[in-house]
């Protein structure tokens, strides 16, 4: 298969287990082709969120592990290496729930971006993430802890664009915001894969933007990955129209008169 | 009014070395929430290591004054590599009384070394030092403390606030995993906060030596009193660290002068209860910023 | 004739009633027995006098552990000023006997009081300090306290110290060792099935539940202030009623052996013991009461052979550092304890030769 070549990132049926008694995800399995964004969409308690830490090394400070499988990225296991050791390899992930370091300002804030190269120049880059996220550039002295939801997230995701990233691992970045924040949000996002080639992956729960701007999505359930396909298929099927972009199969809205109907249910559980 | 000019000077002078004392003490709370009990130690064992170099080893003193940094600088690094980054992720009790262990043991290692007595420097800060104003006269122990004092305190503004590793340090303290995140190499940062602490922390040591003489215990217990400095100013303030060694400094010498000298050791003490009871994040803490 | 019970191998229990067993097998209740026909009859009658001294002193710590235990094993607040409240313990018991004559049997547990409401002065910070913060302002409560037993000369004659008189029991005049014996492990059961009793109450809950995550157990409406502040009255009633009985065992006590240094040795009875574990407790006074007289004879010996003097080595420094590195080695390799040890050595007796 030559799929190898073009995936910047490979999952091989990984498990992940916490505490070594709980298995969070059971033979996971995903491709995250060069230069696209990938979508992973499903519930709350799905796995979306541990699957990228067992991709960035976030699981060891949670006392995880991957316990099956192999992570491979551009050709290198990394599965179970140190964060410092892959972040270095050049994969970047934004938390959930936009993390900034509260006491620090703004620019300090994107200079801890820095932390894998932080003896070379940084101004670029600085110069890079204001281009994109303008509306950070007057509040560069702020303390992180007073900015509004959406320019926390623009910062964390400048934050992590400073560092270089090959790959981004966004974890919900329209988490809480107003609906026209996470449309701004997501159309850099778009820009940004556009221009710095950046590969993505995108961990949403709002299936409906993250679907208009992914090329490729996932949906998981229970630790599996029970869909896969373009994010164009996807959009059109009507199991992901009913449960995750909410909107019924018919189209137009039920009415109560018709509840003892046919009622659609997931096909794979 | 000459007895108050005196008590203040002194009291000032006494209090900046409490707060450079204290200083290290902030660089470890600040990067890895760790209480170091050690501390008073960490001072006493700079002390001593000068006192070996000068005295027996008749070293001249500015190059036994840089061993004993880069030394001590050696042995934080070390003391955190075997001792705390086993602890890393434990709870809180744990890493307390790990400290408290490791105060004790210190301290048994040094008194087995050195005794309980008390021993001093040969004098050798140059006479020029000294300060007479007036009928104030302010020895050059003094002098050359508080301006040792103030550098510090300038390099560690400096370095907190523009050097990288002093950003990166701050953001481990302010949030762990979105430093791992970031490729904050998360623990060589501890180590890095625990050697900068130790080597200040020698030098303090040193300072103190060579103004009351050099004795275990007395070294350990303002090792203790590092607590209601940083208290008052805050934990983990540095700015705070060295205000709140000032007013400690000050209302110590002002207690012994005109109330009681007995009362002088407790008096800070007393005072830290006052604080935690009024203000808990002291003078110039961070006051958690709640919004998310 | 009733049947045995033997521990079945798994959680069976149906009702309220068995979960209240403190033993729960005969087994378990005839060891019990035969430990404490042990301990009461055999041990006193074999013991030299010198054994019955450092176990009277191991049971005096015991009882101060077992408070200590309560404060920090179980309700999570760590106290660096239990020494100080057992020289309180210890001073109360002596004013009381001296100035106002009261007689043994209410002095130690008026001891134990008193004790128990200077704990609770020293307990309100916890209502707004958590974690590090109330660590350190128990710390400058036994700095003040030690002031104040120190200066306060009109009550505690500073360091002159106090000469109590002797114990009375049931007009019985209690002064031998063995006599103190008895006594001292008399109070210590009591106050060890105090303990383990009031540990599975709700009480007890309270405080595991306040240990674990405080903001949770406000949320399940348990009053966090105020189980904070009986913990720390329960614990120091205990140190109290340590220091009691130490102070009528001495004879005469005075300010000097209630520094930081005791504070930090009851920390590492618990902590070497076993945090929130009652045995560990006991474990933690017998091992660090145990390493004190080892420590002693090795000093004695190397005194006698004349090794020492000139070089700073004695039994002060000696302690220190064994004491640090018995804390520091536990807490990196058995941060569970010595209870942990005795659960494992335990269960690997009873599960043999199926141990798993």
């Amino acid at each position: 298969m030559g799929a190898s070549n073009e995936s910047l990132l490979v999952i091989n049926n990984i498990s992940v287990v916490y505490s070594d008694v709980i298995q969070v995800i059971k033979g996971v399995s995903l491709k995250v082709p060069r230069g696209r964004i990938v979508s992973l969409l499903g519930s709350n308690g799905a796995g979306k969120t541990t699957t990228l830490k067992a991709v960035s090394g976030l699981l060891k400070p949670e006392n995880g592990r991957v316990t099956d499988g192999e992570i491979v990225f551009d050709g290198e296991k990394i599965h179970n290496l140190s964060p410092e050791e892959i972040t270095r390899l050049g994969i970047i992930q934004v938390l959930e729930g936009r993390q900034p370091f509260k006491y620090l300002t703004v620019e300090e804030n994107l200079r801890v971006g820095t932390a894998t190269r932080w003896m070379k120049p940084y101004r670029q880059d600085l110069d890079l993430v204001y281009h994109y996220f303008p509306s950070l550039v007057q509040r560069r002295k702020t303390l992180a802890g007073y900015l509004s939801g959406g320019e926390t997230q623009m910062l964390v995701m400048g934050r992590a664009l400073m560092a270089h990233p090959r790959l981004l691992l966004l974890d919900e970045p329209s988490l809480g915001l107003a609906p026209l924040v996470v449309r701004e949000i997501f159309r850099i996002i778009k820009r940004i894969n556009e221009e710095q080639k950046t590969t993505i992956v995108l961990v949403e729960q709002n299936a409906n933007m993250a679907l208009r701007i992914a090329h490729y999505g996932y949906v998981m359930e229970n630790g599996r990955v029970v869909m896969e396909g373009d994010s164009g298929y996807l959009r059109g099927n009507p199991d992901v129209k009913e449960f995750y972009l909410g909107v019924s199969a018919g189209g137009a809205s039920r009415s109560y008169r018709e509840v003892k109907s046919y009622k659609r249910r997931k096909r794979w559980l | 009014m000459d007895f108050f000019i005196h008590l203040f000077i002194n009291g000032l002078s006494v209090g900046l070395l409490y707060g450079v004392s204290a200083l290290g003490f902030v660089m470890i709370f600040k990067s890895s929430s760790v209480l170091n009990f050690a501390h008073g130690q960490l001072l006493a064992i700079g002390a001593f290591a000068f006192l070996v170099l000068v005295s027996w080893l008749k070293l001249p003193v500015a190059l036994a004054f840089l061993v004993t940094l880069c030394g001590s600088f050696a042995l934080g690094f070390a003391v955190e590599r075997v001792f705390l980054r086993p602890l890393i992720g434990e709870s809180l009790i744990f890493v307390i009384m790990l400290t408290v262990g490791l105060a004790s043991m210190l301290k048994g290692i040094l008194l087995l070394f050195f005794g309980g007595n008390l021993q001093t420097y040969p004098d050798f800060l140059p006479g020029w030092l000294a300060v007479q104003a007036g009928s104030v006269y302010i020895p050059p122990v003094y002098v050359a403390s508080s301006l040792l004092g103030i550098v510090f305190l300038v390099l560690f503004g400096l370095f907190f606030k523009y050097s990288p590793q002093g950003i990166f340090m701050r953001s481990v303290a302010d949030n762990q995993t979105a430093a791992l995140s970031l490729g904050v190499h998360v623990k060589k940062v501890f180590a890095l906060s625990w050697a900068i602490a130790a080597m200040v922390a020698s030098m303090s040591g040193v300072m103190l030596g060579i103004i009351n003489g050099i004795n275990v215990h007395e070294i350990s217990s303002i090792g203790l009193k590092v607590f209601p400095v940083v208290i008052l100013g805050g934990l983990d303030s540095i700015g705070g660290a060295i205000i709140g060694g000032m007013i400690i400094g000050l209302l110590e010498t002002f207690t012994s002068g005109y109330i009681s000298p007995s009362l002088r050791d407790v008096i800070p003490y007393i005072v830290l209860v006052a604080i935690l009871l009024v203000k808990p994040y002291g003078l110039f803490g961070l006051v958690e910023i709640e919004r998310v | 004739m009733r049947r045995l019970r033997f521990h079945p191998c798994g959680n069976y229990k149906e009702d309220r009633l068995e979960q209240l067993f403190l033993f729960e097998t005969d087994f378990g209740r005839a060891c019990t027995l035969a430990g404490l026909f042990l301990l009461f009859v055999v041990l006193p009658l074999a013991s030299p006098p010198y054994l019955i001294y450092v176990l009277n002193i191991t049971g005096i710590a015991a009882i101060a552990a077992l408070g200590l235990n309560i404060l920090v094993g179980f309700t999570g607040q760590i106290s660096l000023g239990h020494g100080a409240f057992f020289g309180v313990g210890a001073y109360s018991a002596a004013v009381l006997a001296t100035r106002l004559q009261m007689p043994f049997w209410v002095c130690v547990p008026a001891a134990g009081i008193v004790t128990a409401l200077v704990g609770l002065v020293f307990g309100i910070p916890s209502g707004r300090l958590k974690g590090l913060y109330l660590t350190i302002a128990t710390l400058a409560g036994q700095f003040i306290i030690e002031y104040v037993l120190v200066h306060w000369e009109s009550l505690t004659q500073g360091s002159m110290g106090i000469v109590l008189p002797q114990a009375h029991l049931f007009g019985l005049p209690v002064s031998s060792d063995r006599a103190f014996f008895l006594l001292i492990f008399g109070v210590l059961v009591a106050m060890t099935l105090m303990a383990s009793n009031v540990m599975r109450t709700s009480y007890g809950r309270a405080f595991v539940a306040i240990r674990d995550n405080d903001r949770a157990a406000e949320g399940m409406g348990i009053p966090v202030f105020g189980y904070k502040l009986l913990s720390f009255a329960m614990s120091s009633f205990y140190a109290g009623v340590a220091g009691g009985l130490w102070a009528y065992y001495m004879r005469s006590i005075s300010t000097e052996p209630f520094t930081l240094g005791l504070s930090v040795e009851y920390l590492a009875m618990v902590i070497i013991g076993g945090l929130g574990s009652i045995p560990g407790s006991l474990f933690g006074a017998v091992f660090i009461t145990g390493l004190n007289e080892i420590l002693r004879y090795l000093t004695d010996a190397m005194m006698n052979m004349g090794i020492s003097s000139g070089f700073g080595l004695n039994l002060a420094s000696l302690r220190e550092f064994a004491f640090g590195l018995a804390i520091v080695v536990f807490i990196l390799f058995e941060p569970k304890g010595l209870a942990e040890i005795w659960r494992i050595v335990r269960s690997s007796f009873r599960l043999w030769p199926f141990s798993y």
